[in-house]
């Protein structure tokens, strides 16, 4: 649905220094875009708990961090945002691949179109769901405002068809 | 720079005081390293001095102290970050380490306080700790981390403490460190949110 020019754009507008990742097969295409424009680098970490926290880390040391992961590594990071945002109250912005919201041919019945919206609301993380390529802006404006307000805010990008 | 394990008993069943250990590095760190502590490691430092720097991890999601430490790591390059860790909480993300090899920050030294036990819920043994326990220095290495160092006794600990924090990171250290039955785990110093804004302001001076 976006390439990766257009996302590291969108981190630019946002200034964020740090993305902390794990792939799926499509936000891991947005890396080499964002490895080559150069203001934003990528730190690869072995699962998704880790990513918030070691995105903490980066927040209380003065840097600007972006999560980005799919849900299955959502679910995977329940304690470290209970952690991370509720606990320690950092507003930490993330990127969230959707699995299977726009088609279901690889995974039928995929519940990560059961689980992945209540966690993110049992979480207390507000997020906006982006369906199609029109939605771009979304993406700086909802994490721009959700950094003004000291709250941590999620993109939700469909994942399938594009 | 790397020192070969030399062979050990089983974890918790000898080794420094935990207690003297921390002391140790709480006696060396510098006036600008950064120290991050959580479990049986965190409780053991607020007996010490607090000061500004300290990253006292209660509550935490536990495990991920050495994450914590790799962004501090990352955003304040020109601090020693030092984290104390304990294996029970190491071995829960064992992974890490892979991502701090990966990261490859120069200032971050983790020490691992082994004990063999998670003491904090009242002592019962962590997996795997067999007739040796899990070798931490040996898995640092096996991740692609150069500088990794074993000590089992708190003398060669405090001679070569100075080293250890000298050398280019990222360090893991493995210490053997004896458990300790009966006390309580870490009580959180404060609530956490306001921690943190202190926290921010006093790296940001």
């Amino acid at each position: 649905m976006f390439s990766g020019d257009q996302i590291a754009g969108a981190l630019d507008q946002l200034g964020v220094t740090h993305v902390v990742t794990v792939p799926d097969s499509t936000i891991g295409q947005w890396q080499h875009a964002i490895d080559q424009r150069g203001r934003t680098r990528m730190v690869r970490v072995c699962r998704e708990g880790e990513a918030w926290e070691v995105a903490a880390g980066l927040h209380l040391g003065g840097a600007r961090p972006l999560v980005m992961i799919q849900c299955t590594g959502l679910f995977e990071s329940g304690d470290a945002i209970r952690n991370v945002v509720h606990d320690w109250k950092l507003p930490i912005p993330s990127i969230i691949g959707y699995r299977s919201y726009l088609n279901q041919d690889t995974i039928p019945g995929d519940t990560c179109l059961v689980f992945t919206e209540p966690v993110l609301d049992t979480w207390r993380i507000d997020y906006r769901l982006l369906t199609s390529s029109d939605q771009l802006p979304t993406i700086a404006e909802h994490l721009g405002a959700c950094r003004e307000a000291g709250r941590a805010g999620a993109i939700v990008v469909a994942e399938g068809k594009a | 720079m790397t020192t070969t394990a030399p062979p050990r008993q089983a974890a918790g069943a000898v080794g420094m005081s935990a207690l003297d250990a921390i002391t140790a590095v709480h006696a060396r760190r510098g006036p600008r390293d950064v120290v991050v502590t959580t479990m049986s490691a965190a409780r053991d430092w607020m007996t010490l001095e607090q000061q500004a720097l300290d990253l006292v991890f209660v509550p935490s999601a536990m495990g991920h102290a050495t994450s914590i430490g790799l962004g501090l790591a990352l955003a304040q390059p020109q601090r020693r970050v030092i984290v104390c860790n304990g294996d029970g909480s190491m071995l829960m993300n064992l992974g890490s380490l892979a991502s701090i090899a990966e990261a490859a920050p120069p200032n971050l030294v983790v020490i691992v306080f082994v004990n063999g036990v998670y003491e904090v819920t009242g002592s019962q043994r962590v997996p795997a700790v067999g007739s040796h326990g899990v070798d931490f220095a040996a898995i640092a290495r096996g991740c692609g981390i150069r500088s990794t160092f074993t000590f089992p006794d708190i003398d060669n600990w405090r001679r070569e403490l100075d080293a250890v924090l000298g050398a280019r990171g990222p360090t893991v250290v493995h210490l053997d460190v004896a458990s300790v039955q009966g006390k309580p785990g870490p009580r959180s110093p404060g609530p956490a949110g306001e921690r943190a804004r202190r926290f921010i302001d006093a790296l940001a001076r």
